[in-house]
């Protein structure tokens, strides 16, 4: 039965000997583990297995361990191996047998050798007796040389010719030099030393021949390197200018990046024809259009606003130092319209030509010329910091010139300004322009330090014409521009607070100055134009003092009056400085809610209310001219105003709106008191000082003044009737007013105008399209059906299970882990037990057949001794 | 003793001594008087004292009399039980202790009746200051009652002062606010409260025959000012604050019963309000009906016929009306035909103008919140809610499109006025009518909310943007109507004077002041 084991080991052996590459390919040895179907993706370690591999492996460890256990069972006494380091796994084999040789060697020299004299230790060299080499030279001779070829490099061989490198070395070159015997153990080691002080020498000796080596060629690389480039490279300079390379370093840097940004002579633009100006302003404002658009339908209120400098072509009025600004940022792109301005100014204009020439040149030679450029690039900076100064100085002129030159030298001088001013410009503010110097030759200061207060601002302004007032309004924004101090911002700011209040001043005045806030408009509009902020919170505290004082009246009394003719102006200047049609608006919409709240709330008690009212209504008809939008307050108002002109009150059909009343003291005030005073009435337009002083004394005066309000109202209801003809319920909107005209007001004594307007309103009224589509809801995207599609979903994490918490993640994992164990476990108990069962078999099998192999010995034996004796019993016989 | 004689020659030495006696301190008098029954003529000058011209001794000698007869009422020197008048006290068998008192009695009801003058005095001072004193001879009196009260199963309360307190304080030539709201204080006391009502209404009784139902603004107002400052007790235990204590009868006290101050509290007002009011009366009555009267009326119910004609009045006043028609409704039972066609023809453009509207719209939504309404009616007050807002302000109009929404939401089947999508190519004219009453008749359900969809080109922001929601289904949850009711147009211009963001401007330069927008306003108007 030995036989098989015998056999099996065997093949271990034969397996073991095999590489793995061959086990796997031999197809007896490969099992495939064969997959139902092909995971895209994944790497499956287990696609091929090894069953006879790993099967002796298993067999081949248990062997090792549970079979020694087993065999030691019942076993008192153990083999222990007590050998250093035998059971510790961290040493490497190595240092185990090093160490254990060393403890022997220990051992021996400890315990015996302080008496034993004669055995001494034996000096090895690479692990053979020093006294056998010296024994058998020759022989290590041949064996030697090769090994040693390795530790020669060539340049040793080559500097050390002759010479031993190291002991063995040495010692063959001694031996080759032929006197072995004749030099002692002594002699020998004195040379060695000799020899290796040499070697060391020697060695220091190359080293400073390679340094010295070195040095030489880089200074050669240097001298050719200069050849290689003409620029002076790095190394030269530092070696021209060894006294601070530093500073140099960072010029040079300097430079040399300002070299590179520095624009090399470009085309100038070409000046634009006219036909190209008018064709950029126009795309210029048609994209200023569409961007109104866009704000009006309200679908992106949040992007960013008109930016103001867009209007630079249109911005004569921001003044003379803004200009220089331009100046500055076009000299780079624009030389030529730099030195035109050059030669313009006096001497210090020609300086600064001369620069500019200097200039160009410069920038011709700068690609030439690296080490010039270097102060020329300073020179640059100079002349554009020359440039600011003499910007300063110039305006300091103008304030020098101020206190006693003649006028007509500033007049040209400004006219230059005013030319410089213009060049990007429109003719026809030019022409303005000119016409307001014109007038402002009598004496107007020129500079004007801003206002601190309002009290100062009108004590500017008073007692000049409106145009000097312009003027004056143009000088102090040209003094106090932004650019030319910290603080000018602000007073500029405040300048636009003071000038808004002046206008309310100027109209609650009596007689309110229109004329006078009309010449003004201007200017307001181009300092809104710079200080949007500023400007929107102006007219918003004026918005909201104004709605507070009428939520407060209304609070008290129950009515409030109409608003004054400074309010009026507010509102019509808001129109005029920001866009009424954007969706919402921090400055229009409140002032239109607030005319809109006006209309609504404020009794009508009198011809001078109408009047004012009415003012609102073309007001309100103008912010929504180009979004019509939708005024409900607009056409109650309207409405009301012509149910003031009906004589019948008692008729229905028709409700009037608060603070209409369809009855009561003041429903009377549109109605003629003499029939006959229509036959001279003549339509004019009304001026708006009525809303403030309506002084009519006579009765044909105010029926006049009567008809010229219901005209306007007329011709409102008719603008109201265009504005919403698309209107979805149009007939609702406008039946209270078709009623009201078609069957109650009776304007037989009223001129023939009136009644063809309303003839022309109820025509427009009556055909308007009645019909209208029902309302459905916007499509929306159909719902999709219910798919059977499996519902894919993007995993990014393979075999792991989501959605869990942390915690019941890793008990599902250790769950699994535990599971996976306990069945390798049992799985492996049960091989243990397999092999267990299949050894104590072959034990019982090996102990029966030598029991058997001696029970037929003895029988044998008894046998042959049976046979012997039955002999012997023979022979006796 | 001769009263007459003593009398006769006081007033002939008034004019002499006019001077000296205004010299006279009125409280030295009084003292004297109160110290010995010698000095008790000289009440006749305190008297005189009280008729003076200035205001400052008329004060001093309305205080002197006061305290004289509260002292005298203290030691029980006037006279109790029925009085006869001075002849017959003269002539009569009396001893010197009833002539003193009897006397007294006289000169206390002189004296009374003087104040009661003075409470129509033109001088507030004094009209105030004799309040008070009439009140405090009230609680004296009241203490100390002056009729013989063991014949009468009656308590014992100075009803004829309170009477005549009350018929002065309700003037019907002067406004008498301010004395009305000094006057409440005294209303705290349980008892005065009680008799002050029944005076009321005594008073309101006879003044209202004899006017004949004519409208008294004035004196309307008066009633109204010293009712509505009337503050009802809500549990018997707070009845505990009494001017008069009654020690054996107290238990049965009309004054000290809730049950009978409802009662009587019910019959006041009842007797004010069945006479014709003006209509501010009616409107102010309106706003504190349904919290400070219906609650302390014993039998609620009994205002219908009040509410009823108020709620026939129209505008405003039916508005508030229904307020109170709301409460009966709701808590007390009350059948009432034809409401929602009364509301439904309540909605007028005023509604959204007037300064109730944040409570009708409240009452409106309570009573439109039921889902048991037929879909005829809801439709047809969502489609006049809707035609409506085209005159409406955008306060209004941020509050009436949820409110509308919310009755589509409420009933599904109000959902065609916002999408029709069987008719959708089929364009028609508006079968809505909105004049016509009945909300049946008015076809509202065959319409389409057309005016939302005009709205969505509202010129406010907000109201566009709310407005615009009816191009999609209406989202499930329903929106809370009372946030929106109070908002007020100065907080919506609040809110937008707020946003401070970048300001767009306009391009188009300005060099004139009554350019652009079209010219409409320099077409009618010029600048001189």
């Amino acid at each position: 039965m030995v036989k098989p084991q015998k056999k099996r080991s065997l093949v271990d052996k034969v397996r073991k000997s095999k590489t793995s590459a061959e086990i796997k390919n031999n197809p007896f040895e490969v099992k495939i583990n064969r997959k139902k179907f092909e995971v895209l993706g994944r790497k499956s370690k287990h696609d091929v297995g090894l069953p006879g591999v790993s099967r002796s492996k298993a067999i081949n460890k248990r062997k090792d361990t549970l079979l020694k256990e087993h065999q030691n069972k019942h076993k008192s006494n153990k083999f222990i191996d007590r050998r250093f380091g035998e059971y510790d796994t961290n040493m490497d084999p190595e240092d185990k047998i090093l160490e254990r040789f060393s403890m022997e060697r220990q051992k021996q020299h400890d315990k015996k050798d302080m008496f034993n004299l004669n055995e001494e230790e034996e000096l090895t060299h690479y692990g053979q007796s020093l006294a056998e080499m010296e024994k058998f030279n020759d022989l290590m001779d041949s064996d030697s040389e090769p090994d040693e070829k390795g530790l020669l490099s060539a340049e040793l061989t080559r500097s050390h010719f002759g010479g031993g490198g190291g002991l063995l070395r040495k010692k063959t070159g001694d031996d080759k030099g032929g006197a072995p015997r004749a030099k002692s153990r002594q002699e020998l080691i004195e040379e060695l030393i000799q020899k290796s002080k040499l070697q060391k020498r020697e060695r220091q000796v190359q080293k400073e021949e390679t340094f010295e080596l070195t040095e030489k060629l880089d200074k050669d690389w240097k001298s050719i390197q200069a050849l290689l480039a003409n620029k002076p490279s790095k190394a030269q300079r530092d070696e021209l200018q060894p006294e601070k390379p530093k500073a140099q370093l960072d010029e040079y840097d300097m430079m040399v990046r300002e070299l590179g940004f520095e624009m090399k002579a470009a085309p100038s633009e070409k000046l634009k024809t006219p036909e190209e100006l008018a064709r950029e302003e126009r795309e210029r404002l048609q994209r200023l259009e569409a961007d109104r658009l866009r704000r009006m339908l309200g679908d992106a209120v949040e992007s960013a606003p008109k930016a103001p400098a867009h209007l630079s072509a249109d911005d004569l009025n921001d003044g003379f130092i803004l200009d220089k600004d331009d100046q500055k940022a076009l000299s780079y792109k624009d030389g030529k319209w730099l030195s035109g301005e050059g030669e313009d100014k006096g001497d210090e204009g020609d300086d600064e030509g001369e620069d500019e020439e200097g200039e160009g040149e410069e920038e011709e030679e700068e690609e030439e010329d690296d080490g010039e450029g270097v102060a020329m690039g300073d020179d640059d900076e100079d002349g554009d910091e020359d440039d600011d100064e003499e910007a300063d100085s110039h305006s300091d002129l103008d304030s020098e010139q101020e206190s006693g030159e003649e006028a007509e030298i500033m007049e040209k001088e400004e006219e230059e300004e005013e030319e410089e001013e213009a060049a990007p410009g429109v003719i026809l503010t030019e022409e303005e322009l000119k016409a307001q110097q014109e007038a402002a030759k009598s004496e107007l200061p020129y500079t004007f330090t801003a206002p601190e207060n309002q009290g100062e601002f009108v004590a500017l302004l008073k007692g000049h014409s409106p145009e000097h007032q312009c003027v004056i309004l143009a000088r102090t924004q040209k003094c106090n521009h932004p650019s030319l101090a910290v603080g000018n911002k602000l007073k500029l700011q405040k300048l636009f607070g003071f000038l808004l209040e002046y206008m309310g001043d100027l109209a609650s005045s009596s007689p309110p100055e229109l004329n006078t806030i009309d010449k003004l408009i201007p200017q307001l509009y181009d300092m809104g134009q710079m200080f949007p902020d500023a400007a929107s919170k102006a007219l918003r505290s004026v918005l909201a003092d104004a709605s507070h004082g009428m939520e407060e009246d209304l609070e008290g009394s129950g009515g409030s009056p109409f608003p004054t003719l400074d309010m009026l102006v507010y509102l019509k200047v808001v129109a005029l400085l920001f866009p009424t049609s954007d969706y919402r608006h921090p400055v229009t919409t409140p002032a239109l809610l607030f005319i809109c709240q006006i209309l609504s709330k404020c009794p009508v008690t009198s011809l001078q209310d109408v009047t004012s009212g009415l003012v609102l209504c073309c007001l309100a008809l103008e912010y929504v001219s180009l979004s019509k939008r939708l005024l409900p307050e607009l056409l109650n108002f309207l409405c009301g105003i012509l149910h003031l002109a009906v004589s019948d009150k008692t008729s229905t059909g028709y409700s009037v709106v608060p603070p209409f009343r369809h009855a009561g003291k003041h429903s009377h005030l549109l109605l003629l008191s003499e029939p006959q005073s229509s036959a001279t009435w003549i339509n004019h337009t009304l001026p708006l000082a009525l809303t403030q002083h309506l002084e009519l004394t006579d009765n044909l005066h105010r029926d006049h003044h009567r008809m010229t309000c219901l005209f306007t109202c007329l011709d409102l209801v008719k603008h109201c009737c265009w504005l919403y003809k698309d209107s979805a319920s149009f007939t609702a909107l406008f039946q209270p007013i078709h009623t009201l005209l078609s069957k109650h007001l009776l304007l037989q004594t009223h001129p023939e105008v009136l009644q063809e307007l309303i003839i022309e309103i109820l025509a427009a009224i009556d055909c308007s399209p009645r019909h209208h589509n029902p309302l459905v809801f916007e499509k929306q995207k159909p719902i999709p059906l219910r798919m059977f599609t499996p519902k894919i979903v993007e995993v990014l994490d393979y075999g792991k299970r989501r959605g869990n918490t942390k915690e019941q993640k890793e008990s599902e994992r250790t769950k699994h882990k535990y599971k996976k164990e306990f069945k390798g476990a049992l799985r492996e108990i049960r091989k243990d037990n397999r092999f267990m069962a299949r050894e104590k078999l072959q034990e019982t099998m090996s102990r029966d057949s030598e029991r058997k192999r001696k029970v037929k010995e003895l029988y044998g034996s008894l046998g042959t001794q049976e046979g012997e004796w039955k002999a012997l019993r023979r022979r006796k016989k | 003793m001769a009263p007459a004689k003593k009398r006769n020659v006081c007033s002939k030495t008034t004019s002499a001594n006019a001077a000296k006696k205004a010299k006279i301190d009125p409280s030295l008098q009084v003292k004297q008087i109160i110290d010995s029954r010698k000095n008790a003529n000289d009440v006749f000058d305190v008297l005189e004292c009280l008729q003076s011209e200035k205001e400052k001794e008329v004060i001093s000698a309305i205080n002197a009399c006061c305290n004289l007869f509260v002292a005298l009422l203290e030691r029980k020197d006037l006279f109790i039980g029925k009085l006869i008048d001075e002849e017959a006290m003269l002539t009569g068998e009396h001893n010197a202790q009833d002539k003193y008192s009897m006397f007294m009695r006289h000169r206390y009801n002189d004296c009374v009746e003087t104040l009661l003058e003075h409470l129509v005095h033109k001088s507030y001072g004094v009209k105030e200051c004799s309040l008070v004193a009439l009140m405090r001879l009230a609680s004296a009196e009241g203490q100390n009652p002056l009729e013989d009260l063991d014949w009468s199963e009656h308590v014992s309360f100075p009803r004829t002062l309170i009477l005549g307190v009350v018929g002065r304080l309700l003037s019907k030539a002067e406004d008498n606010t301010m004395l009305i709201s000094r006057f409440t204080e005294y209303l705290e006391m349980v008892d005065v409260r009680f008799y002050v009502m029944s005076s009321v209404r005594e008073n309101v009784g006879s003044v209202m025959v004899k006017s004949k139902g004519e409208v008294m603004p004035v004196y309307q107002n008066n009633v109204f000012t010293l009712v509505s400052s009337i503050i009802m007790p809500s549990q018997e235990s707070e009845l505990t604050n009494f001017m008069v204590k009654q020690k054996d009868k107290h238990s049965e006290w009309k004054a000290a019963k809730l049950n009978e101050h409802k009662r009587s509290f019910e019959r006041m007002w009842l007797g004010f309000l069945k006479n014709k009011l003006p209509s501010n009366m009616y409107k102010k009555i309106l706003v504190i009906l349904h919290d400070s009267i219906l609650p302390n009326m014993s039998n609620p119910t009994l205002m219908i016929d009040f509410l009823t004609a108020a709620y026939d009045v129209g505008g405003a006043i039916s508005l508030l009306a229904l307020n109170g028609l709301f409460i009966l409704i709701h808590h007390h039972n009350l059948d009432y035909p034809d409401f929602y066609k009364k509301l439904y023809n309540l909605l007028e453009p005023s509604v959204f103008h007037v300064k109730y509207r944040a409570r009708f719209f409240h009452l409106a939504n309570l009573f439109l919140s039921s889902t048991h309404l037929p879909v005829y009616l809801v439709a047809a007050f969502a489609k006049r809610l809707a035609r409506l807002a085209l005159t409406a302000p955008p306060e209004s109009l941020l509050m009436v499109l949820p409110f509308i929404y919310n009755l589509i939401r409420r009933h599904p089947s109000c959902r065609v006025l916002i999408h029709r999508p069987t008719t959708a190519d089929e364009s028609c004219e508006d079968p809505y009518l909105m004049d016509e009453e009945d909300p049946i008749l008015s076809h509202a359900l065959e319409s389409s909310l057309w005016e939302i969809k005009t709205l969505q080109s509202h010129y406010h922001p907000d109201v566009t943007r709310v407005a615009l929601k009816i191009n999609k289904p209406l989202s499930v949850p329903e929106e809370d109507i009372d946030e929106l009711l109070e908002i007020t147009n100065f907080e919506l211009m609040e809110r937008d004077l707020k946003a401070t963001k970048n300001v767009p401007l306009e391009f188009e330069p300005a060099k004139k002041l009554l350019q652009g927008g079209g010219g409409i306003l320099g077409q009618h108007f010029c600048l001189e």
